[in-house]
């Protein structure tokens, strides 16, 4: 039973008072004092007032911010449902897995995810660059192609074009997806561990198939475990800043890379904060949805 | 043939038995499509991590034929002065990151776990935020409260500069190890508390030899995570960081975008290096913690 703090006043304080206080004044306080901003206008180059104006907000909502967003939603679930196709077969392979093999197969699905995001964005240019190993390997390819052709008298397939992998909209998701599939198979792997298999059996022995049993037996049982994934997936997807800084062209920025813009070049702090704010509200939707499903989940089980 | 598909399933916690015969109908790692799947994931998972390891050692400038090996760019990277500078920021920044955000976790989790005060909820949900709100809006918010609330002073001496990316790492790492410290609490017995109340020792007392050994597993897996975390953190330390506080990633990252070096790859190696070893280290420590409690 937990104690009410009335009986131990003295050490209640003791434990209570550091760590809301750090919450407080280094987490809550900052965000309180941007919010606040968002609410603010330029009034000189340092200066910023309060006025109480929802203007940056009618600006974010114009065409131009409102695309970025829409675009950030969709570059985010683009990723998640890539993720989850991924993930899925290797979560359910792993939890399936000898006891022994789940462990190594856990520990190296772990190690990427333990690794710096910066260096493993840059490890993926190397990659994927022009004259990268995926377009080293694809030339290779193409130039014994070329020379098969020409062996069995047809005309040879001409120089190879190198294609462009990086500095677009499909590089952030490639590196999007590169950076979080760690978080997609870890909930899921949970799930399907701990799932009851006797009904997969039920389910093979009553004459179902494999991808009719995952469909109808597997992945109703994991749901809770899918949609957490989507949730932790989706989430950093959303609010990320290096893999469309890095990875993406001129065209590809993400709603981060646009609020970075307005504090760091444009100087445009309340703009700023109004687009974070808007971000955050995006951020709890999603868990609020999340939640929504669960306990939906919850009370159909 | 419901007989075949009865008698073909593995008895339950004999893996051994069926290692020689035709697969059973759930062992998916054991069907050639999925083991498709899991090799190609851990090879796309893992060629741009090789790769970049394996040509910080080539001769070549522009690091994509192989030409040669070479150690060179080691040496260049531990001459690189900002760039060792800026490795010990981070791994100083870490450290003391990890310290505050274990004692503040420890304490948070310990706080939830025991007692019951009003406006518990509220506390629990703010201590849920840092973990869900998007690093960008941490960054920013940290840059306004550092430029405006509360300055952090130029010039300090060494490590004392480092304060504000410090601060702002621990915000976001504590809530971590308060999850983790607090799962672990859920299966301590109460009564054992209790106990060594009722025998005399004092509130301290019973917390330190009483509570605290068993948190212990969570402690090191928090401290774990808070370093790791502390380490990999780009986006909040590049909004906090001054001119004269540049930490590892930051650096790596100006770098990129002047020009690519092997030197990057290099210092890059050993990042991972250091990291997979931190790994490997705090696996091992929570693998025997549980054995000596049997002992």
């Amino acid at each position: 039973m937990e104690q009410t703090w009335k009986q131990a006043k003295a050490a209640f304080a003791a434990i209570a008072v550091p760590p809301i206080g750090w919450l407080l004044f280094f987490f809550l306080i900052p965000l309180a004092v941007i919010w606040a901003y968002s609410f603010g206008e330029n009034t000189g180059p340092i200066t910023i007032d309060f006025t109480g104006t929802f203007a940056n907000y009618g600006r974010a909502l114009e065409p131009l911010y409102l695309q970025i967003f829409w675009k950030s939603i969709i570059v985010a679930g683009l990723t998640t449902l890539l993720c989850l196709i991924v993930g899925f077969p290797v979560a359910l392979a792993i939890a399936f897995a000898s006891p022994k093999a789940k462990a190594w197969l856990l520990l190296l699905i772990m190690l990427p995810f333990w690794t710096n995001l910066l260096i493993r964005t840059f490890a993926l240019i190397a990659v994927l660059r022009e004259q990268g190993y995926v377009n080293f390997a694809l030339e290779w390819m193409w130039n014994n192609a070329s020379g098969f052709m020409s062996l069995v008298g047809l005309q040879p397939l001409g120089e190879y074009e190198p294609l462009t992998l990086l500095y677009n909209n499909t590089a952030v998701i490639i590196g999007l997806v590169y950076v979080h599939l760690p978080f997609m198979v870890l909930p899921l792997y949970s799930a399907l561990d701990r799932m009851d298999r006797s009904l997969m059996e039920a389910s093979l022995d009553l004459g179902a198939g494999h991808l009719r049993t995952i469909w109808s037996v597997v992945v109703p049982l994991a749901a809770p475990g899918i949609a957490s994934g989507i949730l932790i997936t989706f989430i950093p997807a959303l609010g990320a800043y290096l893999t469309p800084d890095l990875l993406g062209g001129t065209d590809s920025q993400m709603i981060a890379n646009v609020i970075e813009r307005q504090f760091k070049r444009a100087n445009d702090w309340p703009f700023g904060a109004a687009l974070s704010f808007l971000l955050m509200y995006l951020t709890f939707i999603a868990i609020a949805a999340q939640a929504f499903v669960q306990r939906k989940a919850e009370r159909r089980g | 043939m419901a007989d075949q598909a009865l008698t073909s399933i593995p008895p339950v916690g004999s893996p051994k038995a069926a290692a020689k015969e035709k697969p059973g109908p759930l062992e998916y790692m054991r069907q050639w499509p999925l083991r498709v799947i899991v090799g190609l994931t851990l090879l796309f998972l893992y060629l741009p991590l090789i790769t970049l390891m394996v040509f910080s050692f080539n001769t070549s400038r522009r690091n994509i034929v192989w030409q040669g090996f070479t150690t060179d760019w080691y040496v260049k990277a531990f001459n690189n002065d900002s760039l060792l500078q800026a490795f010990i920021n981070s791994l100083m920044i870490a450290f003391f990151c990890t310290v505050i955000s274990v004692i503040l976790g420890a304490l948070a989790a310990v706080m939830l776990w025991r007692f019951r005060f009003p406006g518990k909820t509220v506390v629990e949900g703010s201590m849920a935020l840092p973990i869900v709100v998007p690093e960008i809006c941490l960054g920013v918010a940290m840059l306004v409260f550092f430029a405006r609330v509360m300055p952090w002073p130029m010039g300090l001496p060494w490590p004392l500069n480092l304060g504000a990316i410090t601060i702002a790492h621990v915000s976001f790492a504590f809530p971590f190890v308060a999850t983790v410290v607090r799962a672990r609490l859920s299966s301590f017995n109460r009564e054992l508390e209790e106990a060594a109340k009722d025998l005399g020792a004092s509130e301290w007392r019973t917390f330190w030899d009483v509570l605290v050994p068993h948190m212990q597993p969570g402690l090191i897996a928090g401290a774990l995570l808070a370093f790791t975390l502390s380490l990999d953190d780009f986006v909040i330390t590049f909004f906090t960081a001054g001119p004269d506080t540049i930490t590892f990633p930051v650096k790596v990252y100006s770098m990129l975008r002047f020009s690519v070096t092997p030197e990057v790859n290099a210092a890059s190696t050993v990042l991972i290096v250091v990291t997979v070893i931190l790994t490997a280290v705090g696996l091992q420590m929570q693998n025997n913690t549980p054995k000596e409690k049997k002992a």
